[in-house]
């Protein structure tokens, strides 16, 4: 098996999961890597995690409830996953279509709207649109249920626009005018919903949509250069058309699977890095009728995205699950995942509760001083203990290679088996004479284990352990 | 810019989850009290009086002793325009001074910059806790957020003999080097910032004695970490932590909860202030207390609900003590939207301390002009 296929397969499954063990990495390289991308393709053919069996070890998890829950839910999820697509697209949604728990005040809210993503997020985009405008946290996060006839909010109207499909502008020009922005909210007039979303006092019960025909504006509208008595669909089939739709929908696949763009705020003037491969993304969104699995296919098996290896800094949500993933623990229910889960939290990702309607900024902006040390801890302390099955796993492999081992290959071999990591030469070598001061290495000697462990921690101490 | 051991710093409690104020500075003298709290109120004969009309909370004995000695400003109705009752917007509304949008930029990280713009020292600002609260976030702007100021550091899962090794080669890793691009180089002066930062503050607990001895809550041990640090002269001008767990949040059982919360507050803040005059060091620290909103003018039979027009305090030897703005009435037709009417704007608390004690112009870093308080000593 070449070393080559299975770096490409760590760079596939850190991108479109969040990472795979060595083993695993040799399982998908051997059934080959379009092969693999159809199977990602289609997470609906692999069986989805038991919430039975989570219930019946967490028995408040009949409905979960509460915020923090949530995200060790999730995190238990992104974890143990057979759907690594499933759960990316479901992220990746989350961060463009946003909710927040400040606001909504209701996680079990929140997360049935997430199994929305889940459901629907490799469908078709305008169906995604429909299912997000109809959805309760959604409608109550952006007021659209003070938005009337006689007296429209136009929260939600201009949000749709400016952050769920087509943005402010593109190529320096703009995508809509604020006569748009109204005569979208217009057409959403009556998406309501029928029952508050209270926790107090009545209890926690499901809040529902509803569409109020008596509250709806039917007069005639223009919206974006086209007439008619436009309802909440017909905006979204017409938003769907535009070219700038296409655009933001490949610049943000683009953005979150495969480089980290410049803030979405600058979109409008900067082009994106690829434009080629933004072109392919956008011809295939028309081609496919919007579809966005199609449009993935695409992305995988481009030449720009093999060659994008670690062009992403890593967000807290892949730091966590990537690396807990790799160590090979809490793969059932057990105590002690909810501190692991608020990790990503202090990394500065609040799942299901970003900043803002704008969702968290990525790239470099998810490191500071204090968020870099919280990574760099992290990782360190997990890949340095040696009685996580995981990191067994890594010794075992290293070890049977030989009755001893060379600095180099020590520290390469460590590097293979995180996903084929890239060190400059000036860090390689300083991990080599680390090595060197202990003489070489023997697999069979006592501490073998523990030399293992600490390169493990020095490569993910480095800058480059920070990207994907 | 070095700093002296005479900087002015200023140190910041948060006590998340809407401290109920008229249970905290009681209105004892105010008949429209006893009829709104028939449960959830503090019977007149255990008020710590300050005068005919307020006094202290019986748990607050500690800091009335500090206040009979003039160390203690209560800030009475303070608020702001079209008040928020939700945790998370009303405390980002302290956080960013953003009342009508979504702020990003903390009131201290904006200050944290103008006395250190070039950032030439990583620990010009300090939080104790995990994660970092909006107050101090700023691009560009270093901020170390300590979770364990004995234990704080880069890669502090290694033992020691081979940590020493571990971060010898991580500060060679990343040494600037130029030109690597503008993310990695990023990346490398930040973790350069966050090395030195952790060699700097590990400096502070062994430097330090006190006779002080501080309880064993989270809000305890994080003052005693602050104190720590100032008094190790590391030229930390402002430092920050926050009650946990939105405890003030006191919707039921009030009667239990918030007498522990403030005896615990109060004996925390009395210790703090002691081992800081042990170190001489009290002449140049003020703390500020502050909470997102009061809670409701009536109680709900256990507990109290969110309110607002809250209560705050600032501690110190350059504090001129004593009650400042007014006390909000209670008269039906004087609330808004049902609730206590603040009578000052947090932004002018703001401006303030950070002109009349930090010596900055405030306009820029609260997004305004707002009228000050005379509680700082000139």
């Amino acid at each position: 098996m070449a070393t080559q296929d299975i770096a490409l397969m760590a760079h596939l499954m850190r991108r479109a999961g969040f990472g795979a063990s060595y083993k695993e990495l040799e399982t998908r390289a051997a059934k080959g890597y379009e092969a693999t991308v159809e199977e990602l393709l289609h997470p609906e053919d692999q069986p989805d995690i038991s919430l039975d069996l989570l219930q019946r070890y967490f028995t408040d998890w009949k409905q979960i409830n509460g915020l923090e829950t949530n995200q060790t839910y999730w995190t238990y999820r992104m974890i143990n996953t057979k759907r690594p697509l499933e759960e990316k697209i479901c992220l990746f949604w989350h961060g463009i279509f946003c909710v927040g728990d400040s606001k909504c005040m209701s996680g079990a809210q929140i997360l049935r709207q997430l199994n929305k993503f889940r459901r629907n997020g490799l469908g078709q985009f305008p169906y995604l649109l429909t299912e997000l405008a109809s959805d309760p946290a959604m409608v109550y996060y952006l007021d659209n249920q003070m938005s009337h006839k006689d007296a429209i909010n136009e929260n939600w109207g201009r949000e749709l626009l400016e952050l769920f499909s087509l943005g402010v502008g593109m190529d320096d020009h703009a995508n809509y005018s604020e006569d748009d922005v109204k005569v979208c909210a217009q057409a959403f007039t009556g998406w309501t919903i029928g029952n508050a979303m209270p926790r107090y006092p009545y209890g926690r019960y499901e809040a529902m949509f509803l569409y109020n025909p008596d509250d709806h504006d039917e007069a005639q509208k223009t919206f974006l250069g086209e007439t008619g008595p436009w309802n909440g669909e017909d905006v979204i089939n017409i938003i769907a058309k535009q070219p700038a739709a296409a655009r933001f929908v490949a610049r943000h696949l683009y953005n979150f699977f495969v480089a980290d763009e410049p803030q979405v705020p600058a979109w409008q003037k900067s082009p994106p890095r690829d434009p080629q491969l933004i072109k392919m993304l956008e011809d295939e969104y028309f081609r496919s009728n919007y579809d966005i699995r199609s449009m993935l296919r695409v992305l995988f098996n481009s030449d720009s995205f093999k060659n994008a290896r670690f062009a992403r800094v890593k967000s807290p949500a892949e730091v966590v699950a990537g690396t807990l993933r790799l160590v090979g623990t809490f793969t059932s229910p057990m105590p002690g995942l909810h501190p692991i889960a608020q990790e990503i939290r202090y990394m500065g990702q609040d799942l299901m509760n970003p900043p803002t309607v704008e969702g968290w900024h990525t790239g470099a902006e998810w490191i500071d001083s204090g968020t870099l040390v919280e990574r760099i801890n992290f990782c360190a302390d997990q890949l340095g203990d040696v009685t996580k099955p995981g990191v067994q796993a890594i010794i075992s492999r290293l070890a049977a290679e030989g009755r001893t081992l060379s600095p180099e290959r020590l520290v390469s071999g460590c590097l293979e088996t995180l996903g084929g990591y890239e060190l400059p030469a000036a860090t390689r070598d300083r991990l080599i004479k680390h090595i060197q001061k202990g003489g070489d290495v023997s697999t069979s000697a006592q501490d073998f284990g523990n030399r293992v462990a600490q390169m493990l921690q020095l490569i993910a101490s480095t800058q480059e352990y920070q990207f994907a | 810019m070095t700093s002296t051991k005479k900087d002015p710093v200023l140190v910041v409690l948060q006590l998340s989850g809407g401290n109920d104020a008229l249970n905290t500075i009681v209105p004892y003298g105010d008949p429209l009290y006893q009829d709104n709290r028939p449960v959830v109120r503090i019977p007149t004969d255990q008020v710590l009086p300050i005068n005919d009309y307020v006094g202290f909370n019986p748990n607050l004995g500690p800091i009335k002793e500090l206040y009979d000695q003039g160390k203690i400003a209560i800030i009475q109705g303070v608020g702001y325009p079209h008040p928020n009752r939700s945790h998370f917007r009303s405390m980002d509304i302290w956080h960013t001074c953003e009342p009508d949008k979504m702020g990003t930029e903390g009131w201290l990280g904006r200050a944290i910059k103008a006395i250190d713009p070039k950032s030439e020292n990583v620990l010009t600002c300090v939080n104790f806790g995990r994660g970092l609260p909006r107050s101090l976030v700023m691009p560009g702007v270093p901020v170390a957020s300590v979770g364990n100021l004995e234990t704080y550091g880069v890669l502090t899962a290694m033992e020691d003999e081979q940590r020493m090794e571990a971060l010898d080669i991580f500060s060679h890793i990343y040494s600037p080097a130029i030109g690597r691009g503008a993310v990695e180089d990023y990346l490398s002066s930040t973790g350069m910032d966050a090395l030195k930062g952790a060699d700097i503050l590990s400096v502070a607990t062994e430097k330090y004695t006190s006779s002080v001895e501080y309880g064993g809550s989270v809000v305890a041990q994080y003052m005693r970490n602050i104190a720590q640090v100032i008094t190790a002269d590391l030229g930390v001008r402002i430092l920050y932590t926050t009650a946990p767990y939105n405890s003030f949040d006191t919707h039921a059982s009030e009667l239990v909860a918030h007498p522990k919360l403030w005896a615990d507050v109060s004996q925390t803040v009395s210790d703090f202030y002691q081992d800081l005059q042990e170190h001489n060091a009290s002449d140049n620290v003020v703390l500020l207390l502050f909470t997102e909103f009061g809670r409701r003018v009536h109680d709900n039979g256990s507990g109290s609900d969110h309110g607002s027009g809250g209560i705050a305090f600032v501690v110190g030897d350059a504090v001129r003590g004593g009650l400042h703005a007014e006390y909000p009435s209670l008269a039906p037709e004087k609330l808004l939207d049902g609730d206590l009417h603040f009578n000052n704007d947090f932004r002018g608390l703001y401006t303030t301390l950070l002109e009349d004690w930090l010596g900055l112009d405030g306009k820029p870093l609260v997004g305004g002009s707002f009228e000050k308080l005379g509680f700082i000593k000139k």
